[in-house]
């Protein structure tokens, strides 16, 4: 990288949009509607006598009036006020796994053959997507090294969930249901691993990093009991360390009696390198948006793969996509099943976009993913840490896999600049605003980026290079790093008013009533 | 709208640190610490917090004191106050001290600013209790309270998202001295004095994904639910001193001594503010654990502020009946350092030493290292 | 061997052997695989994984994927009566066009000041959402209409502090599946199922009034029902609720609010559904959309586990912004006796495509398709009934759904639909497994893609399958 390097001069496009219902205009129409026939109307007489009295609307809802161009234009103007991956350079949100989500996908999605299917159609008429779902499904047992899918949860925080369910449903199966309240987590993990099992009704408690960043193996001991339910964890952990020791951690939790699940959302630099099965776990999952390539949708639908082996098949919701001969069927005849954790079967048309990017790829082109993810992380790193004011905490010195976890801790105390001030500057240049960090935030003024294989190095560098100019400003001009942004759509927002109730304006219509009463 | 802010810099804090002392409490060791050739601190410290604070220079009218002790510093900082009372002459008092922070505590301050260390800490603590938001920026030998910045920087910082209104919550926090009546041979031991108001930097968590981010308030209530939550019949609780367990006592709806021990039976208050004598007598022939959290801004479990709960109560309840309690935020706060015991008895530490189990919230814990 | 030359893949740019080569330099290793060291040697795979060959190139894939995908017939190809919580309506052009637009399809999670517009967006549908089903505080969308029934439940043992909910029997077992799941080992203790009139359908009003006991915290109906009905009682069942100190929560369909009176009309205190039928296709039942929307009382809010925004002024000047609402925080999260629910990635794509629908329909969009649907829906159930042997057990009014019964006719619903199959049309879902008690009978969905030809079509179909 140049030092040099030229920075875009980014300007957003600020549209200045109002709110839709301000641009509301009596009596336009954005869509009609199919009339009944005439012959219909006859027959059953007026649509309001056909409601019982006490259950007709009486005030039209406050929706806007607008004519179809309007529409269409206020929402193009909205999207050009938002940063998505097909723009921005979304380097800065690790643990997200931001990548390129190919056009060739959306296209198969948007066939009738996929977008217009009902769930409970005959399964002759379904073959098609059965058999998307059943490949699918067979992949990732093989990536995972696991036996049995479920595609029923809609995101990873559901499928940590429905983990935890299963579980819950295993040892009440052996009458341990009572007995073991306690799941083991570590606080580099995700937070849903803790608070999904939390949900269901355990106990959690949570392992802190020992003095080389890893998970404390002595706490780990000092926590283990008979009253252990299970481990849920993140490996490769948010920081991007692996753990080194994890199959002693899931050897000694199994030694217990209790079950280890691992949360894949940081697969993206493993894939093809290291299975989940292999280290001994029962369950792991995979988030299908963000590590495969499904387009996130601005948080959206999602799909969290959960993968388990043999022994916990049984306790997965309910359908699993089963396969007779040449005929796929929906199998909902599972005794021990946990039951259901969303409507039908999870969001098939993410599998399907899934199913095409493996398929584009092969077990080649999943290794060239991997291996360029733990590449690009390793270059930003190099030129990241020589940026004045950035640092590494826990594990300084050691390998990372796939994203890192910086801290500008160093930055702040200088200059009074903090990560957030920064995360506002970034957008001046043109690129995604990063993640801090999930809470709770240990590393103090953190942030995270995770350069997938999407990821060019010129990519990389630009990157980077804004880093070391917002840097740069935070020594020379603080005030302009922290007043930021700058060039954005927007300007700072009085944030203190998301404190108070009093404040908070969730509608269109509180918003308008608290402006005429001059608050 | 304009804020009003106090500023009182004690001039001699942490002179006598640099030169090996204990402290600077006190005419005789200031007279010893300039002998052997300490220098002023504070000023500079002051300086550096109040440059964080640049930003709202015609925002802020400042109240504060004559020379060394905060005028001087405001001046060069290019702010705005008015000095309270004459000039002092000769060496500054801690009656100077408490005298300037009552007239703010009367003038009715959004904001004392205060630099020094724990000697000062008292002397704010002795004059506004917690009637107004203090905030020091460490400038001491002894900083074993909590009502500090972690750096002058950081002070600095907190201060200015407060007066801007975007840090608005407030917590208490420790203010803890060597307490020199209490010295046990060579032992060092604190006492705790009070609780001070502090700004609370709650930033703004703009995140989404998951995992709650409960405010410092919650967790304390869901701790002492927790903990209530599962006490025992026929079971003594001693109630350690500190905030996260007075919310304890808050919830079993009983009289709570702040600074002390109290000691609970079936929910209710066998016995309060008790000492080590009473202590041993309320638990004999009972079964008993000993609820504590870690007090002041190091991390002590035992030996710092609750010296009641002594060694021998230790022994007599057992280590698998010591119930530690503490927020995430304040368990964080310790920078991964492990939470220390100084029991006054080896024998004691050493047990206490290796893993506890932290409650720090409704069937949550967290595993933590402690040593002595 | 001769060596294979290396794939560059149009998704990863630094698969160029030398671009790799020049990174590879400047971390400073030899090759990748030192920097994957940090894995134990023992768990590595050592093998390549076992994945089918892949098509390289876009059009072989797209070839390959599209020919799956035909094997499926869609309800495009085929007259679909499918209802049952997934639905089939129109989704305008413009919809699919503003989802489809990269910037909110790749969008992840920008904050106000990278993603504004999404902001605005949300806040658009939070602010129609809302006044559509007559309540004043939404947040981010959730899964489906089943989870958020039971976040609904829930938030109404967690603001009461009672463990008990009420919910009807004509609820659909599957979607109970989920609500059984979601609440085990939850604040919610026991769910008890009131029973209905097995005349009308509607809700036993005794029944409630026998289970409401001081543990009750909510009493959660759906209206319309599984079943179709509209039920006319909320009002009363509000009263009850009230009464006994409990909540009163209601699962809607909102494509019928354009017509049918607003749960905050009756007396609810929390509204949820599925917004799947505003604007987003069916997907194979991913196109699901749950919400929850509670009155702006801030005991209630808090208890909403999804995100919530709220428009702000900016420090300086003229104009807005959005903050994420960060209070909830303060509240009584702590005070549960059970833990937080979770919150994460959920369904805002969807919940952009309904914003733009109720954008294009306007107040007299959603009332006409509402009395389009309902005028069809009538003219088809009084069409089947008509058929020797088919009868319609219910009189109550519906609204797009109602059902079906064969018994008369000496077949099973499992007969006529795929005979129904053969003739290109889906008939409606089986009951006779969900609903033994209602014999041979189908849940039969209409709206307004149907014509007075498919309805008239599907009558004859069905005359000669019975024959």
């Amino acid at each position: 990288m140049s030092e040099d390097m030229k920075l875009r001069n980014y300007h957003a496009q600020v549209w200045d949009e109002p709110l839709l219902m301000d641009k509301s205009v009596k009596g336009q129409r954005g869509i009609l509607v199919p009339e009944a026939e005439p012959g219909i109307r006859s027959e059953v007489g007026k649509a309001e006598d056909l409601i019982p009295a006490n259950m007709r609307r009486k005030a039209p809802p406050d929706l806007p009036e607008m004519a179809q161009p309007q529409v269409l234009r206020h929402f193009t103007r909205l999207s050009q006020m938002t940063m998505g991956n097909d723009a921005s350079n979304d380097i800065g949100v690790g643990t997200c796994t931001m990548k390129y989500s190919p056009k060739v996908n959306e296209a198969l999605c948007g066939l009738p053959q996929m977008a217009d299917l009902h769930p409970y159609q005959d399964e002759s008429t379904v073959q098609g997507i059965l058999e998307i779902l059943y490949k699918t499904r067979d992949f990732l047992r093989e990536i995972s090294g696991m036996d049995e899918i479920s595609f029923q949860p809609a995101s990873g925080g559901q499928a940590v969930y429905t983990a935890a369910s299963i579980v819950r449903a295993y040892h009440e199966a052996r009458g341990e249901g009572t007995k073991r309240d306690q799941v083991i987590t570590t606080i580099f993990s995700h937070p849903v691993d803790a608070a999904c099992p939390a949900t269901v009704g355990y106990e959690v408690v949570t392992i802190m990093p020992d003095k080389d960043g890893y998970p404390d193996i002595e706490a780990l001991k000092a926590s283990l009991s008979d009253r252990t339910a299970a481990l849920l964890i993140t490996n490769p952990e948010d920081i991007g360390l692996y753990n080194p020791r994890i199959e002693e951690f899931v050897k000694r939790v199994h030694g217990v009696g209790g079950l280890c699940f691992t949360d894949q959302a940081n697969a993206n630099g493993v894939l093809g390198k290291a299975r989940a099965a292999d280290a001994g776990f029962d369950m792991c999952h995979f988030n299908l948006h963000k590590t495969f390539s499904s387009p996130h949708g601005g948080m959206g639908p999602g799909c969290g793969a959960l993968a388990v082996k043999e022994h916990l098949a049984g306790f997965l919701p309910v359908p699993v996509v089963k396969k007779d001969g040449k005929r796929y069927s929906l199998d909902y005849d599972r005794p021990e099943s946990i039951g259901k954790v969303r409507d039908f079967y999870g969001n098939a048309q993410v599998v399907l976009r899934v199913y095409a990017w493996i398929m584009s790829l092969g077990a080649e082109g999943l290794n060239q993913v991997a291996e360029t993810a733990v590449l690009n992380n390793n270059y930003l790193e190099k030129l990241l840490l020589a940026v004045p004011g950035i640092t590494e905490s826990y594990g300084e010195g050691k390998i990372r896999l796939d994203q890192i976890r910086y801290s500008w801790e160093k930055l702040t105390a200088d200059t009074g600049v903090t990560s957030e001030d920064i995360e506002r500057r970034m957008t001046d240049y043109g690129i995604q605003a990063y993640w801090t960090s999930h809470h709770p935030q240990l590393i103090p003024e953190p942030f995270t980026p995770e350069p997938t294989d999407s990821y060019s190095r010129e990519d990389i560098e630009e990157w980077a290079a804004v880093m070391r100019q917002i840097s740069k400003e935070a020594y020379e001009d603080p005030e302009k790093v922290k007043s930021a942004p700058h060039r954005g759509i927007t300007t700072a927002v009085d944030e203190s008013a998301a404190l108070l109730h009093e404040k908070c304006m969730f509608t269109y219509k509180k918003y308008k009533r608290m402006k005429a009463e001059g608050k | 709208m304009q804020k009003q802010a106090g500023l009182i810099v004690n001039p001699i804090a942490g002179m006598g640190g640099k030169v090996g002392l204990k402290g600077t409490d006190g005419p005789r060791i200031l007279e010893q610490a300039i002998r052997i050739g300490a220098t002023p601190e504070a000023p500079q410290r002051a300086a550096r917090a109040l440059e964080r604070l640049a930003g709202l220079r015609h925002d802020i009218h400042f109240l504060t004191c004559p020379g060394d002790m905060g005028e001087n510093e405001l001046a060069s900082a290019g702010f705005e106050y008015t000095v309270l009372g004459p000039p002092t002459t000769g060496e500054t008092t801690a009656e100077d001290t408490e005298r300037a922070a009552r007239r703010m505590r009367e003038e009715g301050v959004d904001l004392l600013l205060f630099v020094g260390g724990d000697g000062t800490a008292r002397n704010i603590y002795n004059a506004v209790g917690d009637r107004l938001p203090v905030l020091g920026v460490p400038a001491g030998v002894k900083m074993h309270s909590a009502v500090f910045g972690t750096t002058p920087g950081n002070a600095g910082e907190l201060a200015e998202l407060f007066l801007r209104g975007k840090a608005t919550g407030t917590r208490e926090a420790e203010v803890m001295d060597i307490d020199e009546d209490a010295f046990r041979g060579q032992r060092l031991s604190a006492r705790l004095y009070g609780y001070l108001r502090v700004p609370f930097e709650r930033r703004l968590v703009q995140s989404v994904k998951a995992g709650s981010t409960g405010g410092e308030e919650t967790a304390v209530r869901a701790i002492a639910l927790h903990v209530v939550g599962n006490m025992e019949p026929d079971r003594a609780y001693i109630i350690g001193p500190g905030t996260t367990t007075r919310e304890i006592m808050r919830v079993l709806g009983l009289p709570n001594t702040l600074l002390g021990v109290d000691v609970v039976l079936n929910k209710t208050l066998l016995a309060r503010d008790v000492n080590e004598g009473r202590l041993l007598e309320a638990i004999e022939g009972r079964p008993a654990r000993i609820v504590v959290t870690i007090i002041g801004g190091q991390g002590y479990l035992f030996g710092r502020g609750n010296q009641q709960i002594s060694d021998r109560v230790i022994e007599r309840v057992g280590k698998e009946n010591i119930i530690v309690v503490a927020t995430r935020a304040k368990l964080f706060a310790l920078n991964g350092e492990p939470m220390l015991v100084d029991t006054g008895n080896e024998r004691v530490n050493k047990m206490l030493s290796g893993y506890v189990n932290v409650i720090t919230g409704i069937k949550e814990k967290i595993v933590y290292k402690v040593c002595s | 061997m001769p060596k294979k030359k290396p794939v560059v893949y149009p998704y990863i740019p630094n698969s160029v052997p030398e671009t790799r080569s020049e990174m590879l330099a400047k971390v400073g290793v030899k090759g990748v695989e030192e920097l994957y060291s940090p894995i134990p040697k023992n768990l590595r795979l050592k093998r390549p994984l076992k994945l089918p060959k892949p098509f390289l190139s876009e059009p072989e894939l797209q070839r390959h994927v599209s020919g799956i995908l035909k094997k499926n017939k869609s309800c495009e190809e085929f007259l679909s009566f499918l209802g049952a919580g997934c639905y089939q309506h129109y989704v305008p052009s413009v919809v699919d066009t503003i989802i489809n637009r990269g910037e909110f399809l790749t969008a992840y999670y920008g904050s106000n000041y990278s993603d504004m517009g999404r902001f605005q967006v949300m806040f658009e549908y939070v602010s129609m959402l809302t006044d559509l089903v007559g309540m004043e505080v939404a947040g981010f969308p959730m899964f489906d209409g089943s989870s958020s029934g039971g976040t609904a439940l829930r938030m109404c043992a967690r603001i009461t502090g009672r463990t008990e909910v009420l919910v009807p029997e004509t609820v659909s077992p599957l979607r109970m599946k989920v609500i059984e799941n979601y609440c085990r080992h939850s604040e919610v203790k026991a769910i008890r199922r009131v029973a209905c009139r097995p005349d009308t359908g509607l809700i036993d009003l005794s029944d409630v009034k026998a289970k409401l006991t001081a543990d009750t915290a909510g009493v959660y109906i759906e209206n319309p029902s599984y079943l179709g009905m509209i039920e006319t009682q909320g009002g009363e069942i509000a009263d009850l609720a009230h009464a006994n100190g409990s909540l009163f929560a209601v699962g809607v369909n909102p494509m019928s609010l354009g017509v049918l009176a607003p749960p905050g009309d009756y007396g609810a205190d929390i509204v949820s559904g599925d917004t799947q039928p505003l604007g987003v296709h069916m997907n194979y039942g991913g196109g699901t959309c749950g919400f929850v929307a509670v009155r702006d009382v801030e005991e209630h809010i808090a208890e909403l586990p999804p995100l919530l925004t709220s428009i702000a002024d900016l420090e300086e000047g003229e104009g807005f912004g959005f903050n994420l609402f960060a209070w909830a925080e303060r509240l009584s999260y702590a005070a549960r006796e059970n833990a937080k629910e979770y919150t994460g990635t959920s369904t805002v794509l969807w919940s952009t495509a309904n914003a733009v629908y109720l954008a294009l329909m306007g107040p007299r969009g959603m009332k006409e398709v509402g009395e389009t649907i309902l005028q069809k829906s009538h003219y088809a159930k009084k069409l089947l009934a008509g058929i020797p042997g088919v009868k319609t057990p219910f009189p109550s009014a519906h609204f797009n759904e109602f059902v079906v019964n064969f018994d008369d006719t000496g077949k099973t619903v499992s007969r006529i639909n795929a005979a129904l199959l053969k003739r290109k049309i889906f008939g409606g879902r089986d009951l006779s497994d969900e609903f033994p008690d209602l014999g041979q009978s189908a849940l039969y969905c209409v709206s307004e893609v149907h014509t007075q030809k498919d309805l008239k079509r599907l009558a004859r179909a069905l005359k000669e399958v019975i024959a």
